[in-house]
């Protein structure tokens, strides 16, 4: 029962993602909106990516060349398991470079580099609803969405205002999409967020454990909310990799000594290694980079 | 220096690696077999099918020797190679009023047709460690009574039903098709079809605590264990092409009958409510704290204030499942530095407001 060769292309069986796809369907017919889907037991435990996966499984052919990242890297354990279940489930080609990829699959992060037509991105979602912490009722949350009411999550971010002086929300910062459905991009850090407003990509999302599927079909208008007087802002590093020298991209703080030393680095592996392996004329020479 | 981590998959596999080695233990103390488990730690293998809805004793002990005792772990393997099957169809209702008695107790009548039946049970053993059972102690045999092949033995409920003392069981709707949360996404309200199945697949702690929270108050239900009988019953199937029904063999169940508070009403004069649990297997425990909750959670229904969490349908069907608990509780152990970044900057800019904000304040 372990050898891949019993189980059928990509593990699930074709009923099933037949299933999945006509949820996939509904959800690029209605951005933003969180279709049901009779979510099937995984290999791998809920919580582990087990929606991505099973929206990857469904949409996969076998000329498709797969992408796995788990906090922007090819490499974290996560993302090697899951990229190994489908080499083995599904015998395709992987990659780790974002150009190559037909299908990313993806977990707190979107890749640096810009994603183009016909690409598709699948995100794995913990949970899908941005209204959860607010009301913890999936009852009363569908009831909000159909209302379009969504005066809990205006008030919840005037009163970080309030008390903060600014939105005290660092990821998984709640999106309006195409000025309709409030919603959850997964917890990518806030960072990412402008990277999905009119992506040429296919944008799915797949929340496994909690049978939640949504999309944002290419070209779709996604915006982050706030107020006019205090607009969204994109987090800001004042500094660049101490690696590749890359700068205006997310980072990593690795921790060097027990002395409060650290380093920042590219969190997008791929984006750091091609820039160290071609350096740009516009990037800075890597060792001035560094101290 | 730092370079960027690398080695993920060599690390994955010495883990696995060490972890055969540990599930094997010491080299030099006979490996435990599948048999064995499944014929001497029964109540476990029930557990394992019952939770991972999944009835076949082979491939349960073979889980539970893989996942190295750990039930949760042995039911999530079970999970998962279930959802490869196909669905060749469903079974018609099991008759359990038809079950081969290895076990029947009522605590609501002191004899009744058919009798008490102990059967394999721990209750009225007293809880000494038995040093005997190191090694091989010879095994007493156990008595055998004839029983009449025609011997009745009726459901309690059924005994209260022809008093109209209890209320009827809801007869089942000819073309209304039971839920199946396996194959359909649960939506609030769930039906009684869709939470007995959740309960029947749920987390047995986490059903005892619910069913021992309205006990203690939480909800309370004034339960009476009618009945608890447990026995092989029959599987039957009606294959499209045949048209009539063929036997498909026998599974073991456990099966509990709550009979709770009586309440009237203006159009229906007091009776007793039933509280329904059903298990794979000998799981005796399971099936008592599901009658509980089920009962709990007929609250709605029955016209009753909901106060309590057993009697939430929203709270107790979205954490019974341990395969779905333990995933997103142990996703924890995934890494998480994306997002704590992004919380650590926002942690060291409120410091630095915190602190600008107090001097300011100092200076004032």
């Amino acid at each position: 029962m372990s050898d891949a060769a019993h189980y059928n292309f990509a593990y699930l069986d074709e009923q099933t993602k037949r299933m999945i796809r006509r949820a996939l369907l509904k959800a690029v017919a209605i951005p933003g909106y969180q279709v049901p889907f009779a979510s099937r037991e995984m290999p791998m435990p809920y919580g582990w990516g087990t929606g991505g996966v099973q929206v990857t499984a469904s949409v996969l052919g076998p000329d498709d060349i797969l992408k796995v990242i788990d906090q922007g890297a090819d490499d974290t354990t996560n993302a090697v398991s899951i990229r190994k279940f489908f080499e083995r489930t599904a015998g395709i080609a992987t990659t780790t470079h974002t150009r190559d990829a037909t299908v990313i699959q993806t977990r707190h992060r979107i890749p640096e580099a810009p994603l183009k037509e016909g690409q598709i991105l699948v995100y794995q979602v913990p949970i899908p609803e941005p209204l959860r912490f607010l009301e913890p009722r999936e009852t009363e949350t569908r009831r909000q969405h159909a209302l379009e009411d969504y005066g809990l999550m205006h008030v919840k971010l005037y009163e970080d205002i309030a008390r903060h002086g600014h939105i005290a929300t660092t990821y998984a910062y709640p999106v309006k999409v195409d000025d309709r459905y409030i919603m959850d991009p997964s917890p990518t850090p806030k960072f990412d967020n402008p990277k999905m407003d009119m992506c040429p990509a296919l944008q799915l999302f797949g929340a496994g454990r909690e049978k939640r599927i949504y999309a944002l079909p290419p070209y779709t208008k996604v915006v982050s909310l706030d107020f006019e007087d205090h607009p969204f802002e994109r987090t800001k590093f004042d500094r660049g990799c101490e690696l590749c020298g890359a700068e205006g991209i997310y980072l990593d703080e690795v921790v060097t000594d027990d002395r409060g030393g650290c380093m920042y680095v590219c969190s997008d592996t791929d984006y750091c290694e091609g820039r160290r392996a071609a350096p740009h004329a516009a990037a800075p020479p890597i060792r001035e980079a560094r101290r | 220096m730092y370079v960027a981590v690398k080695g993920g998959e060599a690390a994955i596999a010495a883990a696995h690696a060490l972890l055969d080695k540990e599930r094997r233990g010491e080299p030099a103390i006979p490996e435990l077999t599948t048999d064995q488990i499944r014929e001497q730690l029964a109540l476990a293998v029930d557990r394992v099918m019952c939770e991972g809805s999944l009835y076949d004793r082979d491939l349960a002990a073979l889980a539970i020797k893989q996942a190295r005792g750990d039930l949760i772990e042995a039911i999530f393997l079970v999970r998962a190679y279930r959802s490869t099957l196909p669905r060749f169809g469903y079974a018609t209702p099991i008759d359990t009023g038809s079950m081969t008695i290895r076990r029947r107790i009522s605590a609501t009548f002191k004899d009744l047709p058919g009798g008490q039946v102990l059967g394999p049970t721990f209750d009225y053993t007293h809880r000494l460690l038995d040093d005997r059972r190191h090694g091989a102690a010879p095994v007493v045999q156990p008595l055998r009574k004839a029983v009449e092949d025609d011997a009745a033995v009726p459901h309690v409920s059924d005994l209260l039903g022809e008093q109209g003392l209890i209320e009827p069981n809801p007869r089942a709707v000819n073309d209304e098709a039971v839920g199946d949360l396996t194959r359909d996404p649960l939506s609030f309200p769930a039906d009684r079809d869709l939470r007995l199945q959740s309960l029947s697949r749920g987390d047995e702690g986490l059903l005892l605590a619910l069913g021992y929270s309205t006990q203690r108050g939480y909800g309370r239900t004034h339960p009476f264990a009618g009945e608890i009988r447990m026995g092989p019953v029959e599987v039957h199937f009606v294959p499209e092409e045949l048209g009539f029904e063929v036997s498909l063999g026998t599974i073991l169940v456990t099966e509990c009958e709550m009979v709770n508070q009586f309440k009237g009403s203006a159009e229906s004069p007091p009776q007793f409510t039933r509280g329904y649990g059903l298990t794979f297997g000998h799981c005796e425990r399971k099936a008592m704290s599901m009658a509980l909750v089920d009962r709990a959670l007929r609250a709605r229904e029955l016209g009753e204030e909901v106060v309590a969490p057993a009697q939430d349908e929203e709270f107790v069907l979205s954490h019974t499942d341990n395969v779905q608990a333990t995933g997103f509780v142990e996703h924890l152990k995934l890494p998480h530095y994306v997002d704590f970044q992004a919380e650590l900057q926002l942690v060291r800019q409120m410091r630095c407001e915190w602190e600008a904000a107090n001097r300011k304040e100092a200076a004032e």
